[in-house]
């Protein structure tokens, strides 16, 4: 293997993870990510001349090191610096040499990201960039952001890390659940984002899909007992499994009622009933194996050839009586529809109208216009139609908006 | 008719313009903007920050930036509502920014 | 915060397209003003002539001309404008998205300079 592709091949591997082993001692996110950089650039001079060494994870990180204490070095002086300095010398000793295991710290270093601290929106493109070690602006295409602001977002979170001494702990018992739901949410934020491109048309989104259930895989590793980590991990295989489905031969937008089972990735359903199965043995319930739930239910269609749209309704009922998610209820409108009527779910949307927020969200409008339609109520479904056309960013949406809007005006 | 009046300059040289210039240009501009509103042609105007401030969405990928790299940026616009497009000239003519930059005058289309 | 959103699109693309990608089109731009102004964002719009209509008053060693052509040769042409009403920058980004011209071409996002 030459020397750029072993480089590339431990940067994917063990970016995160070095970059986490740095941190969490100085908690200065900033600084390791800097003299990672740097220990990068030096193997990608020296490795060539001097061969690649046989572990090299350990090279680079006491090559960082040294760098972050140099760098610490010239920016500090006396008391200040002593902490740092000592901490990093002692252990410089040890990687010398060379046959140490560099222990994972990449959980702590998710749960630093999503520390109540740090602004909600910011807590995904944190973990992008420091766990899986994506550039500020490949992150602000993914979520539609000025480059220039996602930076100086990251860096002010970055520095607020340091400078509020947010630790790089795994949460006691007590804040564990909370906790590690902040982190769950942020990983699912980089798998939705990525979930509304499913055949990878755009650059910016292509990849986030699977770098979503990557993160959810490392967390469900490392967090086997935690029911939720499991029930997020098999809500994204249930998704992913359809990806296929959901695009027609033409590109075309095709929903889920409309999708052959036989197009689903059934190793990856498989998974996710396995996961959710353990998870419900351990008896504590949340939001994300509700959801998975949900998907678990729709994806039974190929087996028993129908959906079963009552346990959804069930499973909807439970979470929104546990988040009061408008999203949650917008969804569970759809699913009372299929079993107790077009009017009642006509009406749980009504309920909604009030919410300012619903103006600028496409799925309502979706979900309103082809309820409209199948109550005979063309005009009002047509209307609905264009707003969630016009609402649409998705060119294959937007065509099957369309379509559905030219059926009520004829 | 209507038309949009597009106004081009050189963002950098603007900025260092001496505070006496800057004075008289601004003078100017009220006097323009006063005039199209006597003649019941303003439909519309203003101004833009500068490029350093811009984003652009290029096929969903986001991008700081304007469009176009140039040598005088996008500084605003007009919306006039015009009898024709002799008239529409002259207005563009006689715009403060025709003196130092670049005025593009687009049709809309009805 | 008021933000000028420039629709940028290959003229010569738009003008030969089938008659079905143009109605389609056509409805896309409507729902999206329609939306644009049922979610209280919409402050004003419209569609420009192509830019084998448009003059450009240009200075040329201090002399005035008037010279047929847009400003600048570009391989997509301003096609149109929205000035929007948003909270902020991420708002206003969010439309952008949802421009039908946001698949094929460009779309500039301009702060207005308020005084």
């Amino acid at each position: 293997m030459d020397v750029s592709e072993t480089a590339d091949a431990v940067a994917r591997a063990s970016y995160g993870k070095l970059v986490a082993f740095l941190a969490a001692r100085t908690r200065d996110v900033a600084a390791a990510e800097d003299a990672l950089a740097e220990a990068f650039a030096a193997a990608l001079a020296e490795w060539p001349a001097r061969g690649i060494p046989r572990t090299p994870e350990a090279w680079l990180l006491t090559v960082a090191r040294r760098k972050l204490i140099d760098a610490a070095r010239r920016r500090q002086t006396g008391e200040e610096a002593a902490p740092t300095l000592a901490l990093l010398t002692e252990e410089l000793v040890d990687a010398a040499e060379g046959d140490m295991q560099i222990p994972d710290e990449r959980l702590r270093l998710m749960f630093a990201c999503a520390h109540p601290a740090i602004d909600e929106g910011v807590r995904a493109p944190l973990i992008l960039q420091t766990v899986l070690g994506f550039d500020a602006a490949t992150i602000a295409s993914a979520f539609m952001v000025a480059p220039a602001a996602m930076s100086q977002r990251l860096v002010r979170a970055k520095s607020r890390i340091r400078q509020a001494g947010i630790p790089f702990r795994v949460p006691e018992r007590d804040e564990l659940a909370e906790r590690l739901d902040a982190v769950l949410e942020a990983i699912y934020a980089v798998f939705a984002e990525g979930w509304t491109d499913p055949a990878g048309t755009q650059p910016r989104t292509r990849h986030l899909a699977e770098e979503g259930i990557w993160l959810g895989r490392l967390v469900a590793s490392l967090l086997p007992e935690e029911p939720e980590a499991l029930g997020l991990l098999a809500l994204m295989l249930h998704a992913e499994a359809r990806r296929d489905a959901r695009r027609g031969a033409d590109g075309e937008f095709v929903p889920l009622a409309a999708q052959e089972p036989a197009r689903w990735n059934a190793a990856l359903i498989d998974e996710a009933e396995e996961l959710l199965l353990r998870a419900s043995r351990m008896g504590r319930h949340g939001r994300f194996q509700l959801e998975a739930a949900v998907q678990s239910a729709h994806a039974a269609r190929r087996h028993r050839g129908s959906t079963d749209w009552a346990a959804i309704v069930q499973l909807y009922d439970a979470l929104f009586a546990m988040t009061g998610s408008v999203v949650v209820a917008i969804n569970r409108a759809v699913a009372l529809a299929e079993v107790h009527g077009v009017k009642r779910a006509l009406a749980a949307l009504d309920a909604l109208q009030d919410d300012a927020r619903l103006a600028q969200y496409q799925p309502y409008w979706a979900a309103r216009a082809a309820l409209l339609a199948r109550s005979g109520n063309s005009a009002a479904a047509a209307d609905a139609y264009q707003r969630a056309i016009g609402l649409e960013s998705d060119p294959a949406v937007r065509a099957f908006l369309q379509r559905a809007y030219l059926t009520c005006t004829t | 008719m209507k038309v949009l009046l597009l106004m081009y300059q050189d963002e950098r040289a603007m900025q260092r313009l001496p505070r006496e210039e800057y004075g008289k240009l601004h003078g100017a501009f009220v006097a323009y903007v006063d005039a199209l509103k006597q003649a019941g042609a303003l439909l519309g105007n203003h101004g833009l920050r500068p490029t350093a401030e811009a984003q652009t969405v290029r096929k969903w990928v986001v991008l700081d930036g304007p469009f176009a790299e140039t040598k005088e940026q996008l500084a605003g616009y007009f919306l006039l509502d015009v009898p024709d497009m002799a008239a529409a000239l002259d207005w563009a003519k006689r715009h403060p920014t025709a003196a130092y930059g670049s005025v593009e005058v687009r049709p809309v289309w009805t | 915060m008021q933000y000028l959103l420039l629709v940028y699109a290959n003229e010569n693309a738009v003008l030969n397209a089938p008659k079905e990608t143009v109605t389609q089109v056509i409805g896309a731009y409507q729902a999206y003003t329609e939306a644009m102004k049922k979610a209280g964002a919409w402050v004003a719009s419209n569609r420009l002539r192509p830019t084998s209509e448009a003059t450009t008053v240009r200075n040329q060693n201090g002399k005035k001309s008037v010279l047929n052509g847009p400003f600048a040769e570009t391989k997509e042409q301003l096609g149109g404008f929205y000035l929007i009403e948003a909270p902020d920058l991420d708002a206003a980004l969010s439309w952008a998205a949802r421009c039908p011209g946001a698949a094929h071409g460009s779309i500039e996002v301009r702060p207005i300079w308020t005084m």
